[in-house]
């Protein structure tokens, strides 16, 4: 018995068959995310360097100012929510984001499962939320840009905000990595957001029941769960530590 | 016409169907998704640029070996690039060696090696009608050309070209002021390379679909010629590190142009602070070797892979350690992303940390010293043939060994220090990575040309064009070792003023000379070549008695490559000389059952599996008329 088992493996890998029981379509949105998750870690890396060669926050948490003199407490960068003004709220709000993303990888499984079952209804009404999900997390996003940007309280140095070169919050490559890796996932989600809407539009107008299988949605939703995946890391480096 | 024209598209990848439909002339040659003709565009765009880069070696060859003389006749080319009293413009120089490295490195033995030669063979070796994706590889082959034209246009700009060195070191590459070329030159240096990487990546992700997924019956990795593990695992270690050049790049074009600070901080430019704070340009060197010793290796694997196929064919004998020769490559593959520090020991590094990197590096000699004694043991009691195939491939294992025993020498951190940046290092990858793996390139082209294009090129020519060469570059190269023990830092525009290097003048002109026969060594290449394509005796079958599948096809392959089904495989690619056989090889798509006379007791018994087992069961010989 295990003698056969062994034999049907040899067999899988001695040509003629697909080995891995993948198309090449889904081999190549594999690889393609292999590198991709290298860029990534190429930009988290690079952050994490540039932010142990800058001095930590020393001092006790209750009595943290803006300063450039240190990296500061992230907790006290993020921590507005929209119409609440003055409201001290550290991380909720991008918890609300990393919340909304993750559960719009859960409605693009849903999709998945309904395209093995080729039911069309289905597949339309869970792409259409997790696209609503994609919509929503890149909304907040903006506006934890906005607030970023515009600054908040009195001005540090004469810096109120944050842009590319000048930092309400602390030294200026802290804004810089926020928005590059923010930006550069933020960019991926857009991307992904398309690609879900094309992937929709081909169900709605039927051009996967024509073709009698929905693995456009698997592939496109490979994507979309690699870019939740980034997310979770972005949160822990950016929020979290 | 019309129907036949989307037949062409739909095809690719089915089993059977009728391959004699023609496309226009746009679909055939420019934008064919034909795995043969995108390797050609980038054969032909390879040895373009591998001219155009020899070229400007040449000229900066002329400054260091006659700085004296007056190149005024090169003005009608170079223009303003020649100073008023006909001497070679010292940013210009720096121009010159930065777009040498970075044409040769990147678009000559990278898409010239890896584009030409996984594209052909990877299909043609594995048994597949062509590429998982056709339409992704013509992609990869127009990113590609892109890719180029931005380079090339870099050339002719009025700041000129990227002059940082190739590995654009910030913050000289970040700040446009610190000198002429790190302006729009080197923005479009780095536009062309974010494009080529795209190109790199499409092509890579192809490669290592198509070997997975599409191998023909039979066709297990134990089967896989070296070629196809060579090109496999190239095309891994692309997909893993060019995107962190990628990263490094995007980081860099920020610092350049939106005031970001990740690779600036505390810097003076006439007296002045830059306002840039808190970046680190160790990071950016960091991120670039990352990427830039794989690239070694993505550069010299394919090469090397070329060069155990030609050696075992020409060799009449099966390559010695087949499965060492596997493991070898990766453990190379695994190891070359561990010690790419080794290019910053002089970073002012923690002398530990150096120890550490010294080690890992050290390591690598092992598998590459199994690879060379596998080559020398192959070799070892051949019936050897010295087609210039043969040749090539005989020097590069020459040129791996000279220029590896180097790399021994500078990978002790101790040792590195004093030669870092000098001639000796310039010596060492010009013969290990430069000279080898141009080598493997002319053994690829050599070998397989009669498959490219249905014609033999001329034997006679070839020899001639591998003596002088082979000779050329020990006689550039070999000398740069003493210049470089000397103490000649690279990439200075002129010694003159310094007296200690008088003594060294001579060297410098012999290097020079050497460079120029060198290159015009390369004109009877290309003669034969071009001559060869049009007027070169018609290909038999199978000119050099090979076992691999591609020599089973017709002469003239159409797309889809094989006229019938596919040829099912049984053996090894190195039944070369087989103790028993008639002929002195056996092709991979002889089955055992065929060739009791020369069988092992362990083959006979594969026998049952070709005709009963589910592994393989219909037999057939690639009919080639
Ligand atoms: C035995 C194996 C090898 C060892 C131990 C080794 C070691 C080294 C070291 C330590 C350096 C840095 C020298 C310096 O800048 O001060 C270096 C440079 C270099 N090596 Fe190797 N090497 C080996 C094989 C190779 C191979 C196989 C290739 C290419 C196929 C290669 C290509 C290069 C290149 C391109 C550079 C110089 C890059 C530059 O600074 O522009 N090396 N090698
Ligand atoms: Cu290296």
């Amino acid at each position: 018995m295990a003698n056969s088992a062994a034999q049907t493996i040899k067999n899988l890998w001695s040509g003629g068959v697909e080995p891995m029981k993948a198309s090449y379509g889904k081999l190549m949105m594999w690889f393609f995310l292999v590198s991709d998750a290298f860029t990534f870690s190429a930009l988290l890396v690079s952050y994490g360097l540039v932010r142990v060669s800058h001095p930590a926050y020393s001092g006790d948490p209750a009595d943290f100012v803006f300063s450039q003199e240190y990296w500061p407490i992230p907790e006290q960068v993020f921590e507005a929510i929209p119409f609440f003004h003055g409201l001290h709220a550290p991380l909720v709000f991008v918890g609300l984001m990393t919340f909304i993303l993750i559960l719009s990888s859960v409605t693009m499984v849903l999709a998945v499962e309904a395209g093995h079952r080729n039911d069309r209804a289905a597949v339309e009404k869970w792409m259409l939320w997790t696209i609503v999900g994609g919509i929503t997390f890149l909304g907040c996003q903006a506006w934890e840009w906005g607030h970023f940007i515009v600054g908040d309280g009195a001005a540090v140095n004469g810096i109120l905000g944050a842009n590319l070169t000048e930092n309400q919050y602390g030294p200026p490559a802290f804004a810089d990595f926020f928005f590059f890796i923010t930006g550069f996932h933020g960019f991926h989600v857009f991307s992904g957001v398309a690609l879900n809407f094309l992937i929709y539009y081909n169900t709605v107008t039927g051009v996967y029941q024509r073709r009698g299988h929905y693995e456009m949605v698997e592939k496109v939703g490979l994507y979309w769960h690699f870019v939740d995946l980034v997310w979770v890391f972005v949160f822990t480096f950016f929020y979290l530590v | 016409m019309a129907t036949e024209e989307i037949n062409v598209v739909e095809e690719v990848g089915h089993e059977e169907h009728d391959h004699d439909h023609h496309g226009n002339f746009w679909t055939t040659y420019v934008f064919s998704t034909d795995h043969k003709t995108i390797a050609k565009q980038f054969l032909i765009t390879g040895i373009f640029w591998a001219l155009l880069g020899g070229i400007l070696s040449v000229i900066f060859r002329l400054q260091l070996g006659f700085p004296e003389s007056s190149i005024e006749w090169l003005r009608p080319f170079l223009g303003d690039w020649i100073t008023g009293d006909g001497k070679l413009d010292p940013e210009f120089y720096l121009a010159l060696v930065t777009m040498h490295g970075t044409i040769m490195v990147f678009f000559v033995l990278t898409a010239g090696l890896s584009g030409t030669f996984s594209n052909f063979l990877i299909p043609l070796q594995i048994g597949a009608r062509d590429m998982a994706s056709g339409f992704m590889n013509m992609l990869s082959y127009w990113f590609f050309f892109a890719s180029s034209v931005v380079m090339f246009t870099s050339l002719f700009i009025e700041t000129g070209p990227a002059s940082g060195g190739w590995v654009i070191y910030p913050p000289l590459s970040a700040l446009p002021q610190a000198v002429n070329g790190s302006g729009l030159g080197m923005t479009l240096w780095l536009v062309s390379m974010a494009l080529f990487i795209v190109s790199t990546l499409l092509g890579g992700i192809n490669y290592i679909t198509t070997v997975i997924n599409m191998r023909t019956k039979g066709m297990s990795f134990s089967k896989l010629p070296l070629t196809i593990w060579a090109f496999f695992l190239t095309a891994v270690i692309g997909l893993l590190s060019f995107p962190v050049l990628f990263s490094a790049a995007l980081l860099l074009i920020f610092d350049r142009h939106f005031g970001t600070s990740f690779f600036l901080s505390d810097i003076y430019i006439n007296g002045e602070a830059l306002p840039n704070q808190g970046g680190s340009p160790i990071l950016f060197q960091h991120l670039f070797w990352f990427l830039g010793h794989p690239e070694v290796y993505i550069v010299l694997l394919p090469a090397l892979g070329i060069t155990s196929e030609v050696i075992s064919t020409n060799a009449r004998k099966p390559i010695f350690g087949y499965y060492a020769m596997i493991g070898s490559m990766l453990a190379i593959g695994f190891l070359s992303f561990i010690v790419w520090a080794h290019h910053m020991f002089v970073t002012g590094m923690n002398p530990f940390l150096g120890s550490v990197f010294t080690i890992l590096t050290l390591i690598i000699a092992v598998p590459s010293a199994i690879k060379v004694f596998n080559y020398i043991t192959t070799l070892w009691g051949g019936n050897i043939r010295f087609t210039p195939g043969m040749m090539f491939s005989i020097g590069l294992v020459s040129f791996f060994i000279s220029g590896g025993l180097t790399g021994i020498a500078l990978g002790n951190s101790a040792v590195d220090i004093q030669l870092h940046d000098t001639y000796f290092v310039v010596a060492h990858f010009h013969l290990v990575m430069g000279s080898a793996s141009f080598f493997g390139l002319m053994a690829g082209v050599y070998h397989w040309f009669p498959k490219m294009f249905g014609r033999m090129m001329s034997n006679k020519l070839g020899s001639i064009h591998f003596w002088l060469t082979f000779a050329g570059v020990y006689l550039v190269f070999f000398p740069m070792h003493y210049i470089g023990v000397a103490g000649f830092p690279r990439r200075y525009y002129s010694f003159t003023n310094f007296d200690t290097f008088n003594d060294f003048t001579d060297l410098n002109v012999l290097v020079s000379i050497a460079a120029i026969v060198t290159l015009a060594a390369q004109f009877i290449f290309l003669f034969n070549f071009f001559y060869s394509i049009f007027r070169g005796k018609l290909a038999p079958a199978n000119p050099w008695g090979s076992t691999t599948l591609e020599w089973t096809t017709p002469r003239f392959p159409k797309h889809g490559n094989w006229p019938g089904e596919i040829p099912a495989v049984y053996r090894w690619p190195y039944d070369y000389s087989k103790p028993g056989a008639d002929e002195d090889f056996i092709p991979q798509t002889v089955p055992y059952s065929e060739t009791p006379e020369s069988n092992t007791p362990a083959e006979n018994e594969k026998i049952k599996l070709e005709t009963n087992g589910d592994e393989i069961v219909v037999k057939q010989n690639g009919d080639s008329h």
